[in-house]
């Protein structure tokens, strides 16, 4: 009797760890070759640009629509917080689409002659998804902001 | 083969020394990205604006590199700082040969 009820909890107790791998298997299946694999051509193309070293948030200000209807023309504003001098200026300005095919958008090169750090350009979202922009400074480190959006018409979608 | 196309610069043509003054550049590109398909089913290949470039009496003040994620019609904003009377050029470059050019003079006082 004691056995029995010793067995029978134990089953239970496989069935429920059994629904749970299910579970994280199938999530397994469905997440990450959507979405992450995006996301790894976006670091790959971040590491590209900084060469492994490290990338500090702020000091970036990217303004893109929250809500945008066509993604095939996006205004998208990046300004950068530097005084702008000889001695320490904005390098480049790369900004990079994690949802796009390419996720390379643009890279501005300024020089202390810009006078500020602001960019405005007419970009091509493909998805909804985070745009970051990575912002090289002229001693050498590089500082990030990023933006959210959700595209409810795709661009490089239609036919010509 | 060599192709250009119209391009528009809007900028102050005069500015005080040392003032920063707003430059818009745009060209007339499809930007054909090389993701799109034709009718047919075919692949149509990437034609795209790869350069621009601003020079400043001939001192480069300004460059971008382009992909296919820019939108058609390329517009780019940027700032320089007036320095000196002269003229400012602007040069895209793209595939298959495309080349266009523009200048703009600027009075500095």
């Amino acid at each position: 009797m004691k056995t029995n009820l010793f067995f029978q909890a134990s089953r239970r107790h496989w069935l429920v760890r059994l629904q749970k791998i299910g579970i994280l298997a199938l999530g397994a299946w469905f997440s990450p070759q959507t979405v992450f694999a995006k996301k790894e051509d976006a670091a790959r193309a971040i590491d590209e640009i900084t060469g492994g070293k490290p990338v500090s948030d702020g000091r970036v200000n990217l303004i893109i629509p929250p809500l945008v209807e066509n993604g095939n023309l996006v205004v998208l504003k990046v300004s950068v917080e530097s005084p702008m001098t000889p001695s320490n200026y904005v390098k480049a300005i790369h900004v990079i689409a994690e949802g796009n095919p390419l996720p390379n958008i643009f890279t501005a090169y300024l020089s202390s002659r810009s006078g500020t750090a602001n960019i405005t350009t007419r970009v091509r979202l493909a998805d909804s998804q985070t745009v970051w922009a990575i912002a090289q400074m002229s001693d050498g480190t590089f500082w990030r902001g990023h933006a959210d959006t959700l595209v409810t018409l795709s661009a490089c979608t239609e036919m010509v | 083969m060599s192709k250009t196309s119209r391009t528009s610069i809007t900028m102050p043509s005069s500015a005080k020394k040392g003032a920063i003054v707003e430059i818009r550049a745009i060209a007339q590109h499809d930007m054909e990205s090389g993701f799109r398909y034709s009718e047919a089913g075919k692949p149509i290949p990437r034609e795209i604006i790869r350069t621009f470039t601003c020079t400043y009496n001939d001192v480069e003040v300004f460059k971008a590199d382009f992909y296919p994620g820019i939108g058609a019609n390329p517009l780019i904003i940027f700032t320089t700082i007036a320095t000196e009377t002269g003229t400012l050029e602007f040069k895209w470059v793209g595939d298959d040969g495309y080349e266009a050019l523009n200048q703009a003079h600027i009075t500095v006082s």
